[in-house]
């Protein structure tokens, strides 16, 4: 049973290759959460591959629904709103969460709400602490690298981007580069806690002002050495590379991160998306952020991967404002963050 | 009250059928707008006809082949509108709603899909609607071949009729017939008179009829097949 003053979203995730439902209360409380990951499948061709993706999404879906009203012990009568991540993402695997999304809403008469991907990544962290704002927060994930500033709830500005690959997307191909089997970014933190900055990568920091980033150089670098040593019948330890290549990312992170706060005078900083697992980038923030008078926070490794409950989280903002979608609502691949904000 | 849908092809379509008739049908030829367009279409037939969604007592939806993101924009919807209002699923091929308007034909009725780079998807069904030949993925030369070999005159039926006419006419000469462009279609009404007595399916494990691997999951098998001969 629910309670009579508070609200509970009923949240669906489907932009990549994780199936997943949450039901949020008050944007705040995970009351239940089910995530079927497809890991195993894709697996065998090193990445991502967009039918099968939806494919799985479209045979688990309402499995994955009924296990999270069940986790709950709620009907959708205690339910006050249907989310669904909007974009941006697979634009298959989306179109499958949004009609299921549409579905729901419809069959039972209840608001539905679009929600921004990165929003949805950018909130897991109200799920462990209330914003003070203005904030600051760090997405780093598969797909984005980026710095965005907010001054009060839903309000986005972008001040920095990646200009070239995605910080998780070097990561895969680093990996690659190793023989690290997909996905690769979690195999190169392990290998990197085992070496050494023994090559010590260039730092990109790009032009002194600039919040922006890029990472193709880097990679770059990296497949060169190894490249080069390979030529040369030289020897290197995997370990030092993957070290040398995350000391490398995780500086010019934690330092474009730094001066922003100081920039924007920010009262709380936050990290968000997949790489925001990565252990060495975890402590390198903390080591940064320890003696200023700024509140950083770390969402739990759950939360830093794709899933539902992030998208409940950024969805009970808009359920507040009334910034409800339509019925004709539609998977957005390229969904622009700041734009979102603003509707 | 039954509900019917179908957007495995170009043609979005929905009804709303009562047990005994047709009561509500929309059709809709507008490419790559299903997405948006479909749950405002079955909104509007109810609102039409004064439905609720808690009065639906049946979902019947057509499962492909077809546009693989069109199978799936019905099939979530009408998979998720089951489970959540505990009513009956019914999955229907596409290929054969798509024969549903040509059945009453003298002979054979073959319904088909262009599937691109000399391919269709083809069915080949008797007056009843009963599958004569299992449905497949196939080039046209060889589904042509397997026709061949039947004596009854053949209505050929599909929005892509236009492609392979000649090339049928061609090779079976006069017992080949093609229904008129109204007949070429999908319709949701027809699909709901099909299906309304049909046993359900549990709605988590309706699938989609793709009549077809995934190309990267196909070269995998093959490079693993190749890989365990050699051992
Ligand atoms: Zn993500």
């Amino acid at each position: 049973m629910k309670n009579a003053n508070s609200v509970n979203i009923l949240a669906i995730e489907t932009s990549c290759d994780e199936t997943a439902a949450a039901i949020i209360q008050d944007g705040k409380r995970i009351i239940s959460e089910v995530v079927a990951t497809q890991i195993d499948s894709h697996k065998r061709f090193g990445g991502v591959v967009p039918e099968i993706a939806s494919r799985h999404h479209v045979e688990q879906m309402t499995q994955v629904l009924e296990d999270t009203l069940q986790k709950a012990s709620l009907s959708m009568k205690d339910i006050d709103a249907v989310a669904v991540t909007e974009g941006p993402g697979l634009v298959g695997a989306l179109l499958v969460g949004v009609a299921t999304a549409k579905a729901l809403a419809f069959s039972h008469q209840l608001p539905l709400i679009g929600v921004h991907h990165i929003a949805g990544h950018i909130y897991a962290n109200q799920l462990i602490e209330s914003f003070q704002f203005p904030l600051l927060c760090l997405v780093v994930s598969g797909g984005h690298t980026e710095l965005v500033l907010m001054r009060e709830h839903g309000d986005y500005e972008v001040i920095g981007e990646t200009r070239d690959d995605a910080c998780g997307e070097a990561y895969d191909k680093v990996a690659r580069v190793l023989g690290i089997p997909y996905p690769g970014g979690p195999h190169v933190d392990r290998l990197a806690k085992q070496g050494e900055d023994t090559l010590h990568f260039p730092r990109i920091y790009l032009e002194e002002e600039s919040y922006d980033f890029s990472f193709s150089g880097l990679k770059s670098a990296v497949i060169n050495t190894v490249h080069n040593a390979k030529q040369k019948g030289e020897s290197l330890k995997k370990e030092d590379i993957a070290c040398s290549f995350q000391e490398s990312v995780v500086e010019v992170l934690v330092e474009k991160t730094y001066r922003a706060s100081k920039d924007y005078q920010v009262k709380h900083v936050v990290v968000a998306g997949g790489v925001a697992a990565n252990s060495r980038l975890r402590e390198a923030l903390g080591a940064r952020f320890k003696d200023e008078d700024v509140n950083l926070s770390v969402p739990p490794l759950s939360l830093c991967t794709d899933n539902a409950a992030m998208i409940g989280a950024a969805a009970f903002n808009d359920y507040k404002k009334g910034a409800f979608s339509g019925l004709e609502l539609n998977a957005n691949p390229g969904l622009d963050l700041e734009q979102y904000g603003k509707r | 009250m039954i509900l019917a849908m179908d957007t495995s092809t170009d043609v979005l379509t929905v009804s709303l059928h009562d047990g005994k008739e047709i009561i509500e049908e929309y059709s809709s030829k507008n490419k790559n707008k299903h997405s948006t367009r479909l749950m405002p279409a079955i909104d509007r037939i109810m609102k039409e006809a004064k439905v609720k969604p808690e009065q639906l007592t049946k979902i019947i939806v057509g499962i492909g082949p077809g546009s693989y993101t069109g199978i799936r924009i019905a099939l979530s919807t009408a998979k998720t509108m089951a489970w959540t209002l505990n009513i009956p699923v019914v999955g229907v091929s596409s290929l054969k709603a798509l024969c549903l308007s040509a059945i009453m034909s003298e002979g054979y009725v073959c319904s088909f899909l262009d599937a691109r780079r000399g391919l269709v998807y083809a069915g080949l069904y008797d007056k009843e609607g009963k599958s004569v030949l299992p449905e497949m993925n196939i080039h046209i030369d060889q589904w042509i071949e397997k026709l061949a070999q039947y004596d009854e005159p053949i209505t050929f039926i599909s929005p892509d009729a236009a492609h392979f006419q000649s090339l049928i006419h061609e090779r079976l000469g006069e017992s080949a017939n093609f229904g008129g462009p109204g007949h070429q279609l999908i319709r949701a009404g027809l699909l709901a008179e099909y299906g309304k007595d049909m046993a359900p399916t549990d709605p988590h494990l309706l699938v989609p009829n793709y009549l077809r691997m995934v190309e990267a999951e196909a070269k995998w098998l093959e490079a693993k097949r190749k890989s365990d001969n050699e051992r």
